[in-house]
Parts: C-alpha cells; structure tokens; sequence
C-alpha cells in the first residue's frame, strides 16, 4: 500500500518534471543560448540599423499580410459550399482539403517547381522563382485553415438570419454583407490569425521557391548562420523573429479575446442542403476551382515522377537505389527514408509521452501553476522551426561525448515542435471525462494506475491516436530545423530533396519528384490512416 | 460496523462537514437527508475515502480507514446521474468490478447475469449504455455496485434524474435488494418521502452538521427544531406564547402535547395535525382546495394567522367558501423555543 502510494507520487511529480525539464533542455537552452549570442557585442543594433535586413523583414511582413489576404479569399467560397450545401462526396472534399496543410513544405515546393518548369503544364507563365510562386504556394498549403475554420463555423449559423433579411428587402449581397459576414468575422480572423503566423515563419517554400532577392527572415537567418556562418547575425535575426512572433500571438490572442466575448454563439443546426438551379452552377464552380487548384500541382507532382525524357517510366524511382544517387546524397536515397521512418517513431513516441504527461497534469489540476505549465508548452508554437534548429546548433556545439553530432537530436527537435500538438489534442479530451466516471472506477477496485488504464485510455485513445498522426506528419515533413542538426550521412528525406533540388541535371530533379511522392505518400497514411482505424476500433463515443 | 467519528472537511473558508458523528449497524439503512449544501454528499466522499478529512475519522468494525485507499475499502458507490462507463456496453459495466478482483472469466460472466437477473435486466448484457432509458441506466449502476459484493452500499441521491413512476418502482427495489442481501447502506437525499421510504434511520444534515437521527416515525413525529419541522415540509412557522400551560396561537388558545416552558415559541403544526371537527375550537374559512388524486389540501383561514393546510379524503372535502370547525391534535402542534435565527 504504501509502495502504491509512493508510486502515484512518483507519477505526479514526473508527469510535471519530465515535460518541464525535456523542455527546459531541449527549446528554453537552445533559446537562451540565440539570445546570448545576440546580445552580445551589439550583433542586434547591427542588424537593427542594417537596411538590407530591415528590407528583409518588411518583406516577411509584406508577403505574410498578402497571402493571408488571397488565402482567405480564395478559402471562403469553398467554406461556403461546404458550409451551405449537401453534395455527393462532401466528406471527401473537406479531406482532401485538408491534405496540402498537413503536406511537407519540400513536397509542395518540388510540386510547384515540376508545375513551373520547363515541360510543365504552366511553363508558359515563364515565371522564375520568386515572389509570385512563393505566394500562391502560401495560398495552396492554407486554404484548409480557412475552409475548416470558417466553414465549420459558417455551417452552424442559422441560415433563417439571412432569410429574414431577405424578407426585410436585402438583395442576396446586402444580405450576406449586413447580416452573415459580422457574424462570420471572428472565425474569418481567427484563421486569418493562423494563416499569417504560418505564412510568417514560411521557411520550406521561401527557400525553395523564392529567390535570394526576396528572404524571408527564416530564410535569412539559415543563410547567415551556415552559408556565410555568421552568427553573431543569425542570432540577432532569431531574436528579432522571435519577438516578432510572440508580438503577433499576443496581438491576435487578444483580438479574439474581445472578439469572443462579444459574440454569442449560435445554435448547431445542420442547415446544409442540396443546391438548386443556378446555385448548381456555383458549387460546382467552386468545387471544380479547388479541386483544381489544389489537386493540380499534387497530380503534375505523381505524373512528372513516372515520367523520364517524356515518356512513362517508373525509372525515377528505381534510380534511387542507383550510385549516382548515392554520390549526392553520400547514402541511398532509401536510407533516408528509413531515416525518416525510424526518426518519425522516435519522435512521436517522445512527444507522445512528453505531451501525454503534461497534458494528465494541466486537466487534473486546473489552476495557476498549470496555466503556466500550459502557456510554457505552447511556447514552441510561437517560434519558427529554424530557430529550434538554430537554438539547437548553438546550444549542444561543444557538448562532450559527441552528443552535439546525435542523430538523436533529430527526433528531439521534431519532439519540441509537436508536443504542442499532442497537448492541444489530448488535454481537452481529458477534461471531458466526467471525474465521476475515475471515482466510480475507484470505488469498484481499480487502483490509479488501473483507473487510468481503464477509464482515461480508451476514453483519450481517439485524441492520442489524431495527436501520434500528426506528430507522425510533423517529424516526416520537418525541414527547418532538421536541415540545422541532421548530419550529412543521416539525411531525412526531406533534406534528400533539397539536396536533390540544388544540383543541375533531370536526373537529380527526377530523384527529387519520385523522393515526393514517396514523402507524400508516407504523410498521407500516417495522418489519415492512423485517425481511420482508431475510429472503427472504439465505435462512436 | 461503520463509524464516523467528528468528521471535518474544509474547503478554503467554507466547512462542508463540521464535526459529524454516524454510527450504522449490520444490516441498517441509514438514510443521510438534508438540502443542497449540507455536506451530505461529502459525508459519503469520506466515507468512501474519495475525500480528505481534515479531522476526525473513519473506521469499519473498529479500525481506522485513514491508511485505506478508496479502492481497498470494498465499499460500493452509486452515483448521482450514475456515472455508467459509455465506452463499454452493460455486462462490461457490471462486469468492471469483477475484473479488478478474479481473471476467472467464467465465473464473471456467471456473476454478471445474476446480478442483472437480480435488478431485472436480464438480456440486456450487450446493450450500449447510451441506449438506455434513465430507469434503465440506474439498474445498471445498481448492478454494476452489487456485483462486487461491497461490505457497504452507498447511494448518492440516485433517484435525482428520473420521473415519479421510476422513483417510485426502483425505490422498492432497492428496499427489497438491500433486505435481501442484510447491506448496510448509506443513502443521501435531499426527499424526505424518499428517506422514510428507504431508511431505517434517517440522519438530517445542516450546514455541515448532523442535527438529528432516528427512526422515520419518531423524525417526522417529533422534528428536533424548527428549522427540521419546515425542512420536512412543515408550516407554517407562528409566533406564539406559553401562557397557563396553554399554547396562544393566531389561530386561538390551544393544548400541545410537547414539554411546555411559559415565554414566547415558535409553533408550527403538522401536516397531518389539524383536521374537521365538527366539535372543534378553531372557527375557519376554506380559502383553497387543491386535489391530489388520492386526497384534497385545503387551505382554511382562521382568525388572524397564516392559512392551516387541511388533508381529507377527496369525498369530505367540503367547498370554497365554507365556514368549518377544526381541531388540532396536541400531539401535532409543535412548539419550539423562539429563536434568533
């Protein structure tokens, strides 16, 4: 008994030190290690006054604001139909909308390239890399945000608000603009507030699809810190980029702050219904758009990778187990994949444990010093993968026993990046759990291990399931921080494409379309696979 | 068997339990009955060792609780609105316990159609939880604190969520299953009908303290204070003064049969005290009648008191308006010492 006893303090104390202390190590030392060597020897007033780095950050600035704009332009119409109407298939398109955002950044860069370059559908736009690509990138990955956010939302709003306009003599406009859209406008800056935060610490595409004239300040700060290897400068950029950051969370949680309390909520009904006459045409429009828009590039991807000097082959993919390959990559392209493979498990396991624990602590006890516990472990969220990365190559270069070359430092940064995931997932399904069912549980024999087991698990294993799928899709499509602290003979894949994509030749952007695909694939089992059969397992809780 | 001994439990500034004493014999029911905020349902978390006590202390056959953890106790808990596990269908609820004590799955499921067979659920082992109605729902939370065989069965308000009918049929089976099995129970409510109903004793809580316990007769006969009278829906409450062994109400000069000290008293009658009398001393007007089904309440006003609540069989009841002589028994006519509060 009093072994128990001892155990279930063990449990309590872990489940608050482990995810403290793996963070204190693993994202407060790599930052406070960017913040020392900023702040030393006045690197940050140097990049203050420097005008080409304040060109860099209004350019961030500037192109963040602007996809944001076309993002949620372009993601209303399809959160509308999806709001508003029953069609055959609905389900599938809000799934499929889904698959850009949860896609690697280096898979939908080669997509837009293969989309781009010469021999491909849009090669007549003869547009280089640069700002134009980066944007409607940016548009393709996001349009989920909008679709999901708002459209959720817009599918609860009773839609006899906007018919009684239209008896009161609105035209369909005026109906939409004086009644439907202030009712709208929370969840439109709510994802509008994600989107630029994303759009702001762009790294994956702004590499690979913008031009070195038009940096983003993630881009900048990976140039300065290992192509030029300054820094003292790197540092001050990371300093800038995580104030920035934290500014711009604090700004938009408020604003939704005010926002919320203001608006009451409307009453879930399903006021989804099939279209008519021309409201046919429309949603078959819009559909037809996105699907286009954001199948096309995928397709273009599938179909240049079995292709090879214009004809069908599968011979990009079975170069990657070819030497030349090899030469480039100083492994097999397959290595890397298995890299991948193995780093993802790691990492989802790390995160899974880390975040289940603090996410026991913050639902069992709520209260202040779980607040903080809470608002530490979404620290993550608000700083951009490279300064992880960054923070990391700073932080472990002169640590003994070669820790600093681990390939286990892989799977930890992929770890720091999705435990806020995991945290967001599960704590909320932890707290739905009626207390009465632990102490119903108790009161019929089952210790706190048991009641746990019993109660908490089967209950959470949807969350917990949704949360390793995606941890899963963040460590497989990591780059920003990986391509910091991977070594070179321990390349992911994600890295392998970049790698391919910096060297001249078909062969090399052929290995770079058929290791997408593979990427792509990969992330679309683990994200929508994992979710699927957890689903069947439990039945509908 | 089970004792409780100057229970406290503290939360913040407020004392839910303050010093409460309970002692149950084998085989008793102990019904624990107060309004909202009484500290009833603590009383139970404390016994069930779900909740710290700052003082005081918990034994069974006269050893301290205080080292046993809530799922060492063999006490079986019945929740309010029952807290049945939705992600497992019935037998699996009922079974639940079973699984913590043998791995015998024979002898589980041999346990587990007893014990549904035992509160009228036979067949229902592979319903969903969900899909049951609230009469239903509670049979199985009774099943699933049965099945373990507890030393103690204790009942948080589990009638709270369901309609007359139910309340009424489940209440008779649980008296019955409680005879049968000679379970000592404790069962918190805030209905005093369904703490006579079900209790062989019944203790009444205030504000944290116990206030009164005994026997349902001897409770609704003689409520220990004012406060106790009006909470087991006594009224109303009168000023009124001891003078020459008489009591002298707004309704007129009357006898009580409850210890008499001369000075000012609250008196209060009995639902069933006053009663037509054809050779009463009280004059009245009947004011209002309501009907019941079973029996008329009437409202009837004399002199310059409240109105006095009249209980006839629906045959006798005479109409609004009429002029009726009552009498009240002086054994319902209870009188207390005023009081500030």
């Amino acid at each position: 008994m009093n072994g128990n006893r001892g155990a279930a303090r063990a449990v309590r104390i872990a489940r608050v030190a482990v995810p403290v202390s793996f963070l204190a190590l693993f994202f407060a030392w790599p930052l406070a290690a960017i913040f020392g060597r900023s702040l030393r020897a006045s690197a940050l007033t140097d990049v203050l006054t420097d005008p080409v780095f304040r060109r860099v950050a209004w350019f961030t600035l500037w192109q963040a604001a602007v996809s944001t704009i076309l993002t949620v332009l372009v993601g209303l119409p399809a959160a509308y139909v999806v709001a508003r109407f029953e069609f055959p298939g609905r389900r599938l398109f809000r799934a499929f909308v889904t698959v850009p955002f949860v896609l690697p950044t280096v898979v939908v860069s080669t997509a837009f390239l293969a989309l781009l370059r010469p021999g491909g559908p849009l090669a007549f736009l003869h547009w280089q890399r640069g700002v134009a690509p980066l944007l409607v990138a940016h548009v393709f990955f996001n349009v989920a945000v909008v679709v999901r956010t708002v459209g959720g939302f817009w599918a609860n709003l009773d839609p006899r608000r906007e018919e009684a306009a239209r008896m009161l003599g609105a035209s369909r406009l005026r109906a939409f603009r004086s009644v439907t859209l202030p009712l709208l406008a929370p969840s439109i800056i709510a994802a509008a507030s994600i989107v630029f935060l994303f759009t702001f610490t762009s790294f994956g595409v702004a590499l690979l699809l913008s031009d070195p004239a038009h940096a983003t300040l993630e881009v900048e700060i990976y140039r300065q810190a290992v192509n030029l290897f300054d820094l003292r400068t790197a540092a001050a950029l990371a300093l800038v980029q995580i104030v920035a950051v934290l500014a711009v969370v604090f700004a938009l949680a408020r604003a939704q702050e005010r926002r919320a309390v203001a608006q009451r909520l409307v009453g879930g009904t399903e006021s989804a219904r099939r279209p008519r006459g021309r409201e046919r045409i429309v949603v078959g429009g819009v559909l037809g758009v996105t699907v286009l828009f954001l199948g096309g590039p995928l397709a273009v991807l599938v179909w240049r990778s079995l292709h090879v000097g214009g004809n069908w082959s599968v011979g990009s993919f079975r170069a990657l187990g070819s030497s030349a390959s090899t030469t480039t990559l100083f492994v097999s392209p397959w290595a890397a994949v298995r890299n991948s493979a193995e780093f993802a498990i790691v990492a989802t396991v790390i995160a899974l444990v880390v975040g289940g624990l603090a996410s026991v602590a913050i639902a069992s006890r709520p209260g202040r010093s779980t607040r903080s516990l809470d608002a530490f472990l979404m620290l993550p969220l608000g700083t951009s993968a490279v300064t992880v990365g960054f923070g990391f190559l700073l932080a472990f270069r002169h640590l003994p026993f070669g820790f600093e070359r681990s390939p286990l430092l892989v799977p930890i940064a992929h770890a720091v990046v999705a435990i806020p995931f995991v945290v967001r997932a599960v704590v909320p399904a932890l707290r739905s759990i009626d207390p009465r069912l632990r102490d119903a549980a108790t009161m019929l024999g089952a210790s706190p291990a048991r009641v746990w087991r019993e109660v908490d698990l089967p209950i959470t294993a949807r969350a917990f399931a949704v949360a390793a799928g995606f941890c899963a899709a963040v460590s497989l499509g990591e780059f920003g921080a990986t391509l910091f602290i991977a070594r070179p003979d321990w390349p992911t894949v994600p890295i392998a494409i970049q790698r391919f994509l910096g060297r001249p030749g078909e062969i090399n952007v052929n290995q770079s379309l058929a290791m997408s695909v593979i990427l792509m694939l990969l992330t679309i089992v683990v994200v929508f696979g994992i979710e699927r059969v957890r689903v069947r397992d439990l039945g509908e809780l | 068997m089970l004792q409780v001994e100057g229970a406290r439990v503290q939360f913040g500034d407020y004392r839910a339990l303050d010093g409460v004493d309970l002692a149950l014999v084998a085989g008793e029911t102990i019904a624990v009955l107060g309004p909202s905020g009484s500290g009833k349902t603590t009383l139970l978390r404390v016994v069930a060792g779900l909740q710290h006590l700052d003082a005081g202390r918990v034994c069974w056959g006269g050893d301290d609780l205080a080292r046993a953890a809530p799922h060492e106790r063999h006490f079986g808990l019945m929740f309010q609105e029952y807290a049945l596990f939705l992600h497992r269908d019935v037998a699996g609820n009922v079974e639940f316990g079973l699984r913590m004590m043998t791995s015998d799955r024979a002898a589980r499921a041999r346990r587990v159609d007893e014990v549904l067979d035992l509160v009228g659920l036979d067949g229902f082992q592979s319903r969903r939880v969900a899909s049951l109605s609230g009469g239903e729902q509670q049979r199985v939370a009774l099943a699933r604190a049965l099945a373990v065989s507890p030393r103690l069965l204790m009942f948080d308000e589990p009638l709270g969520a369901l309609d007359r009918v139910w309340r009424h049929r489940l209440l008779t089976e649980i008296r019955s299953i409680l005879d049968r099995a000679a379970l000592p129970a404790l069962y918190v409510t805030h209905d005093h009908d369904e703490a006579f109903a079900v209790a062989d004793r019944v203790a009444i809580m205030r504000a944290g303290r116990g206030v009164q316990l005994g026997e349902p007769v001897d409770v609704w006969r003689a409520p220990v204070d004012a406060w106790t009278a009006t909470f087991l829906g006594f009224g109303p409450v009168v000023a009124a003064e001891v003078r020459d062994g008489r009591v002298h109400t707004p309704w007129g000069s009357l006898r009580s049969s409850s210890p008499l000290e001369p000075g000012a008293v609250d008196a209060i009658v009995r639902p069933d005290g006053a009663r037509i009398d054809h050779s009463g001393a009280i004059d009245a007007t009947i004011v209002r009648s309501t009907f019941t089904g079973t029996r008329v309440e009437l409202a009837a006003v004399s002199g310059s008191g409240p109105a006095l609540t009249v209980v006839v069989v629906p045959r006798d009841a005479p109409a609004v308006g009429d002029r009726v002589r009552l009498s009240i028994d002086p054994d319902a006519l209870l009188v207390y010492p005023r009081r500030a509060d």
